[in-house]
C-alpha cells in the first residue's frame, strides 16, 4: 500500500487524573506526509505529540516507529500500554524531532553549538561532520552568519529557525511542531512557514499542530481535526475544509477570517 | 611588642584562615550538590534524611556544632583526640555547614530552571547526566552566583569561630594579643585584614560573574 508508514498510533487514551485528555486516538502517517493537527484549546492536541516524542507516557493503547513497538497493550487492542524497557525506549529518539512552541535552544550554547551538540554526543558524529551538517542547514534556512551567535541575541523567528535546524541535524524520519509560530508575531510567522514549507516540498515527514488555517490548507497532504480528546474529523486539506459537520466550519471559520 | 611583630603574627593567623577558607568550599561546594539531590529525591526517606540535616545545620550555631564535631568522637566513642584533629574537625564542622546552606542554593536554582530546557534535552536524545551536567548545571550555576557570593563572603568572616576549639586563625591570635598586650588594636588590624580578604573575593567573584554575561536566559 504505497509509501511505508513511519509512525503508528491505535487506540491511544491519556488521562491526567480524573481528567481525560485523550480518549481513543488512532493515527497513521506514511514516509512523507505532511499532517497538520487543528482543534480548538484543551482537545488534546499537544498530548498527542507529547505522546508520540515520549515526553509523557500514554495509559492504552500502541505507538510504533518504522514497526517497532514503543509501547502496545498486553492483550486486546485497546488495553493498558505495556512499554519496551527503558535502554530500549532511548533508541526512539532518533526517529523523531520535535520543535517546540518557545523553542527552547540552550541559551548558554551558540547557535553552532546548539546544532552540532546533540550528533555529537548522542550520535557520536564526529565534530567535523557535524559542523558542516550545521552549517549547510544554516545556509539553507538562511542563518549562515548566525553561527557564532547566542540564541538571546537572536529574534524570535530566528531562534525558532535554528530549533528546526537543531531537530534535522540529528536526520529524524519524522519531525513534530508543536504550535511552531504561536509565540510570533506575524511578520516573524511567516519566515517560519517557509522553511516548513520548504521542508514540505522536500518531502520531509511532519506532524504539525498549529492555528495557522491557511498554511494547514496550503502544506498539508492530510488535515486532522481533534477535539475533546478524539479525532473528529480527518481528510485531504480540502474534504476537511468543505466539511459539511458544522462544529469543524464553526472552528475553520472561526480562525481564516483574515 | 611592637606594631611590625604583631602585623606578622596576625599573618600567620591569616594563612590558618584562608586554609580553612579554601578547604571549606572545596569540600562543601561538591557536598552541597549531593545535599541537594538528596532534598529533591524521590525517594521519601532520603528526602526526609536531608532535611532534618539541613534543617539542623541551620538551626544550630556553627561554633556549637564546631565543639560537636570536635568533642564528639571521644564522648560517643572514647576516642583519645590529638592535636592534630583540631585542624580536621574545623574542616569538616564548616564543610558540612555549608554544603546544607550550598545545597538549598543549588535546589532553588535547580528548581527554577524551565521544564522545556529537559524536554528539548530529552528529544534530542540526551541521558540524565548528559542533560544535568551539560545543559542544566552550567545555566544553574549562572543564576545562583549571586546567593553563593553571599555565602563565600559570610565564610570568610565565619572562620573567626574556629577559635571555639583553638585553632589558631587570625581572629584567635588577635584576641590572644589583645589581652595579653590589653589594647584593641590587634582586633581592628584583623577586622582590616578581613575586609581585605573580602574585597578580593567580591572582585573575584565579580569575574567569574562577568565571565557568565556572555549569554542571556
Amino acid at each position: 500500500m504505497g509509501a511505508e508508514s513511519l509512525l503508528e498510533i491505535r487506540h491511544m487514551r491519556k488521562a491526567f487524573g480524573e481528567l481525560e485528555v485523550l480518549k481513543d486516538i488512532s493515527l497513521t502517517v506514511k514516509k512523507g506526509e505532511v499532517v497538520s493537527v487543528i482543534g480548538p484549546s484543551g482537545s488534546g492536541k499537544s498530548t498527542l505529540l507529547r505522546c508520540a516524542t515520549l515526553l509523557e507516557k500514554m495509559d492504552g493503547g500502541s505507538l510504533s516507529y518504522l514497526g517497532r513497538v514503543v509501547c502496545k497493550p498486553e492483550k486486546g487492542e485497546s488495553g493498558d500500554s505495556v512499554y519496551v524497557p527503558k535502554g530500549e525506549l532511548r533508541k526512539f529518539h532518533r526517529y523523531f524531532g520535535l520543535v517546540f512552541q518557545n523553542f527552547n535552544l540552550f541559551p548558554h550554547y551558540s547557535v553552532l553549538k546548539n546544532i552540532t551538540d546533540a550528533p555529537v554526543r548522542v550520535l557520536k558524529v564526529p565534530k567535523k561532520e557535524a559542523e558542516e551538517t550545521a552549517k549547510r542547514l544554516l545556509a539553507q534556512l538562511g542563518l549562515e552568519d548566525k553561527a557564532k551567535a547566542y540564541p538571546c541575541q537572536l529574534s524570535g523567528g530566528q531562534q525558532q529557525r535554528v530549533s528546526i535546524a537543531r531537530a534535522l541535524a540529528l536526520k529524524p524520519e519524522i519531525l513534530f511542531f508543536d504550535e511552531p509560530t504561536s509565540a510570533l508575531d506575524p511578520e516573524l510567522t511567516g519566515e517560519v512557514l517557509k522553511v516548513i514549507r520548504q521542508l514540505a516540498e522536500e518531502h520531509m515527514t511532519m506532524i504539525i499542530v498549529t492555528h495557522e488555517m491557511n498554511f494547514a490548507k496550503e502544506v498539508s497532504d492530510r488535515v486532522i481535526f481533534m477535539e475533546n480528546g478524539l479525532i473528529q474529523e480527518e481528510g485531504t486539506p480540502e474534504e476537511l475544509f468543505n466539511s459539511s459537520k458544522e462544529r469543524v466550519q464553526e472552528f475553520i471559520g472561526k480562525l481564516t477570517n483574515d | 611588642m611592637n606594631f611590625g611583630t604583631v602585623l606578622l603574627q596576625l599573618s600567620g593567623g591569616l594563612v590558618v584562615s584562608v586554609e580553612i577558607f579554601f578547604l571549606t568550599l572545596l569540600f562543601s561546594l561538591p557536598l552541597g550538590l549531593v545535599v541537594a539531590f538528596g532534598r529533591m529525591s524521590k525517594n521519601g526517606i532520603l528526602r526526609t534524611i536531608t532535611k532534618v540535616y539541613i534543617s539542623i545545620m541551620r538551626g544550630t550555631p556553627l561554633m556549637l556544632q564546631l565543639i560537636v564535631v570536635y568533642f564528639g568522637p571521644y564522648y560517643l566513642f572514647h576516642v583519645r583526640i590529638s592535636a592534630a584533629y583540631r585542624f580536621i574537625a574545623v574542616i569538616i564542622g564548616f564543610a558540612v555547614n555549608y554544603a546544607a546552606y550550598f545545597a538549598e542554593i543549588y535546589r532553588g536554582g535547580i528548581e527554577s530552571m524551565p521544564r522545556g530546557q529537559y524536554e528539548a534535552a530529552q528529544v534530542l536524545g540526551y541521558n540524565k547526566m548528559q542533560t544535568f551536567f551539560l545543559i542544566i548545571l552550567p545555566q544553574v550555576v549562572k543564576r545562583i552566583l549571586p546567593s553563593v557570593t553571599n555565602e563565600i563572603i559570610t565564610l570568610v568572616k565565619d572562620t573567626s569561630l574556629a577559635f571555639v576549639i583553638a585553632v589558631a586563625e587570625m581572629f584567635t591570635v588577635a584576641k590572644q594579643i589583645a589581652a595579653a598586650e590589653t589594647t584593641v588594636i590587634p582586633l581592628m588590624i584583623a577586622g582590616a585584614y578581613y575586609y581585605v580578604f573580602n574585597l578580593v573575593v567580591a572582585l573575584a567573584m565579580e569575574k567569574v560573574e562577568k565571565h557568565y554575561r556572555y549569554y542571556e536566559a
